[in-house]
């Protein structure tokens, strides 16, 4: 690697941003080719937290290798474990009580809140805002709160067990979500006076980074990536999974294909998913919140793929069983690891200073990246 | 009554007495020399405390609340760590210039406050091209941003310094035409008379809106003059980790880090005298008794709770607004500010020849 | 397009396609030479227009590699499994990249973690692995690695 950094013959700058990088937000490598200001290659060096999370999950019965997946994509734990238990339940063909259903998709979305939170205040302070990153946490505070008493943990959840949650909710659960609610309608204009209305921040985004639909397809982007640039990839939309065909919401789209028009993505969503708690959050069904499964699970031989939307796209799980109780062959198809690889495309010919604003409205979380 | 200058003649008249002309000269310099650097690091101290309380404020979070009385010490203790802590120097660095820059950053920002009237008939030299002195030896801060960012021999720091060199040499410019208004409304140079010519009303009341067009413009130049966000671009910690102090370490990445504050004090001083009138108290034309109460705080009062004022102003900026692009900050400069702020001039050119001021 | 419908026409483009139904999606086993040319029809085909590949990955049998590759199309909404069977000791095919971009990234993972080489990749690299893994394979089911992995 040692050649690559310096200059090249042609007098271009290489520099490197990462692997501790304040723009990375974690242990990303990229070096990029400089033209003064101007760039003209990126090369994205992963690895750096890479775990191994596939072969480690090959050892590990189905009932445990849910919780090392909630170390992937930390900020959407949630989803990860959700995805994997729908993954074991297709294969075990068991049916999942109404109430833990309800349970699921509330905890999903509330999560699904909270990331996109921490997004935001992130994304600001990659372009030099400090003070949004403070006021996304006091939200986002209000959500890992009601995780943590519901669940026991604030950031890796591991609620998840293949038939439904681990344990019921807590008592106080309908109060605090209500709460949280209010909290978050009376604040979220705040999001749009201090940042999004910004014409400082406006002219930093719009018209940066600009993503062809065709591209996005090609590259396989998914999530607000991809809606960014007017692609309907909604998994709740397009292959429900538990009870998304029944509940009301709008699959936010923006033709823009920019920087702003992913941002903008993230800001609508967050508040359909205020809309989806809000139709649950009253109606939660009595009942089990776990069907009854086996001790020991054993998945039928076979192949069982699903796929759920995280916040940052779609998480796809594919395993091959051989009828043990361990999983043949695992494999995660993480929304970042495709939406990282545009960064190059979009990134050429724009100046260093919009780079981090990409990698911010790509919303990349390195342990997803890695895995 | 209590004041700076009087305390400042009364030690002159015993000075006169006790010693020859000379050595009180002297003894006089040193004096000046002393309270520059206690002044220095009372700013810094003050500065630092104040900005970090300030974004607590505005980041709905407490702030240091540890060390001292509320945190108050807090910054006094950075300094003692700084101190202490090793001064690196890289080994591929250029050794002298790495360690002459931020000396130099240092020494521009003590001379700048030379002309500053602190109080009334309180000044280290009230020369008569202050106004002048002031733009000319600010323009040498961005010798020492590019003396750091060479000598690194680091690309982030090599960056940075470049970006600093193309903003602070481009937004001089705009800074300088918005304070030669208030030289062409007044008619000198000198800080004093300029000052006094706001007896009976600031600038920025006097001048109508021309005064206030240049004012706005003197803010955005001078934040973008000190570095300070949203024109951080020199050391924009998200792209270029810490732009031209990327290598700097214990006391030398400190001498920065203050000169970067009190240069902020210093062209908030600037903005107050130029714009706000310096030491001269609210006055409102014919109403003698409230004429009267705000002569009763004492002028130095209003110099630094004006300046202050200012500097609050500037730290609410950097607290809130995101980053600009290179780009997009030479584009502000050369496509808006500079063209504004030369019809400005000569607007109020009109005015201060047709009199239409006040 | 329904799994029928689809069949019919895969085999059309491709007389030596085997099916294996049962799973959610129909899968399609090709022989790596034929893998090419039939992903360009897949992509380029205005009935079919699988434009998106959502996964890339391979699967170490022990006895042979097989490659998985799952498409989608975003405007028909139709889904299939395309896999090949390549040789373990000299895993060998044509990339996709030219026809799906994001295969680039995804081929080099699979480069690194099973040592499938891939014909004519723009850029086959090691990714997510330091240097020095050259040909290391982890993800191989006889790969052993006495002072990092840790056997439960």
């Amino acid at each position: 690697m040692l050649e690559e950094v310096g200059t090249t013959t042609e007098g271009d700058l290489v520099i490197n941003v990462g692997p501790q990088h304040p723009a990375t937000h974690g242990v990303l490598h990229l070096v990029i080719t400089l033209n003064g200001e101007t760039i003209k290659k990126v090369e994205p060096h992963l690895g750096f937290i890479h775990r191994s999370i596939e072969k480690m999950c090959e050892s590990l019965t189905y009932r445990q290798f849910i919780y090392v997946t909630s170390r992937m994509d930390y900020l959407s734990s949630h989803i990860n474990n959700h995805a994997c238990a729908l993954c074991v339940e297709k294969g075990l063909q068991v049916e999942i009580p109404p109430r833990a259903q309800v349970i699921r998709v509330l905890m999903d979305e509330l999560t699904r809140i909270a990331s996109h939170e921490l997004w935001w205040g992130a994304m600001a302070m990659d372009l030099g805002a400090f003070t949004p990153f403070f006021h996304a946490f006091r939200e986002r505070e209000g959500i890992n709160d009601i995780m943590e008493e519901t669940c026991g943990a604030r950031l890796t959840m591991n609620y998840m067990v293949p038939g439904g949650v681990m344990q019921d909710l807590h008592p106080n659960f309908q109060k605090k979500v209500k709460e949280f609610l209010q909290l978050y309608k009376r604040k979220i204009h705040e999001y749009d006076e201090l940042v999004t209305g910004n014409i400082i921040f406006q002219n930093r985004m719009k018209g940066i980074g600009y993503l062809s639909p065709e591209d996005a397809v090609s590259y396989g982007c998914s999530g607000p990536t991809a809606r960014g640039s007017g692609v309907s990839s909604d998994i709740r939309k397009l292959y429900p999974y538990e009870i998304y065909d029944k509940l009301e919401f709008d699959e936010v789209l923006e033709n823009g294909g920019d920087s702003f028009a992913r941002y903008m993505i993230r800001i609508r969503e967050m508040q359909q998913s205020v809309r989806i708690i809000e139709q649950l959050i009253d109606n939660i069904p009595e009942g089990d919140f776990q069907a009854k499964t086996k001790a020991v699970l054993k998945l039928p031989k076979g192949e069982f793929y699903t796929r759920v939307e995280t916040a940052r796209g779609e998480l796809g799980v594919y395993i091959v069983s051989e009828g043990g109780t361990t999983p043949y062959r695992i494999k995660f198809r993480s929304p970042g690891f495709s939406n990282l690889s545009v960064l190059d495309h979009i990134a050429r010919g724009s100046k260093l200073g919009d780079l981090v604003a990409m990698m911010g409205t790509l919303d990349l979380v390195i342990p997803d990246i890695d895995r | 009554m209590w004041s700076f200058s009087h305390i400042a003649n009364e030690i002159h008249e015993w000075l006169s007495k006790t010693f020859n002309p000379t050595l009180t000269l002297i003894i006089e310099m040193v004096i000046a020399g002393v309270a520059v650097i206690g002044l220095f690091a009372a700013l810094g101290l003050v500065l630092v405390i104040m900005e970090r309380k300030v974004s607590a404020w505005i980041q709905i979070r407490l702030g240091p609340n540890r060390v001292g009385s509320k945190g108050m010490l807090q910054s006094l203790a950075d300094t003692l760590k700084l101190l202490v802590k090793e001064g690196l120097t890289p080994n591929g660095a250029d050794k002298i210039m790495f360690n002459l820059a931020p000396f130099i950053a240092m020494i521009v920002a003590m001379l700048l406050m030379a002309p500053i009237a602190f109080a009334k008939d309180f000044q280290l030299w009230d020369l008569n091209i202050g106004v002048l002195y002031v733009s000319a030896v600010s323009s040498i801060m961005v010798i020492s941003i590019l003396m750091a960012g060479w000598s690194s021999n680091n690309k982030y720091s090599l960056m940075g310094a470049m970006r600093s060199g193309a903003q602070i040499v481009s937004y001089e410019l705009s800074a300088g035409l918005s304070i030669l208004s208030i030289v062409v409304l007044t008619g000198s140079l000198q800080v004093s008379d300029i000052i006094h010519s706001q007896a009976n009303g600031w600038w920025i009341f006097k001048g109508h809106i021309p005064a206030w067009i240049a004012f706005v413009t003197f803010i955005i130049a001078v934040t973008a003059e000190t570095n300070r966000a949203p024109f951080d671009l020199a050391e924009a910690e998200s792209e270029l980790t810490a732009g031209f102090h990327t290598e700097y370490s214990g006391m030398k990445f400190a001498l920065f880090f203050l000169a970067e504050y009190v240069n902020v004090f210093i062209v908030c001083a600037i903005g107050a005298t130029l714009f706000l009138g310096g030491w001269m108290p609210f006055h409102i034309g014919n109403w003698t008794a409230f004429n009267h109460v705000m002569d009763y705080i004492p002028s130095s009062v209003w110099f630094f709770g004006k300046t202050f004022f200012l500097i609050f102003v500037i730290m609410w900026f950097r607290w809130t607004f995101p980053r600009l692009r290179i780009d997009q900050l030479l584009n502000l400069e050369w496509k808006y500010l500079l063209p504004i702020s030369m019809i400005n001039l000569l607007l109020v050119t009109a005015m201060a020849i047709l009199g239409w001021h006040f | 397009m329904q799994n029928e419908e689809l069949k019919a026409k895969i085999t059309e483009l491709l007389s030596a396609a085997t099916f294996e139904e049962g799973g959610e999606w129909l899968n399609i086993n090709v022989e790596p030479a034929d893998w090419l040319p039939l992903a360009q029809q897949l992509r380029n085909d205005t009935s079919l227009y699988f434009d998106y590949l959502f996964c890339l990955t391979c699967i170490d049998w022990k006895t042979h590699l097989t490659m998985v590759y799952h498409l989608s199309s975003t405007k028909h909404r139709h889904n299939i499994v395309i896999k090949s069977k390549l040789d373990r000791n000299k895993p060998e095919i044509q990339t996709v990249s030219q026809v799906w971009k994001t295969a680039e990234f995804h081929e080099r993972e699979v480069y690194e973690m099973f040592g499938v080489n891939f014909l004519n990749h723009p850029d086959l690299r090691l990714l997510i692995l330091p240097d020095g893994w050259e040909g290391k394979n982890p993800l191989r089911k006889d790969f052993e690695d006495p002072i990092n992995m840790i056997k439960l």
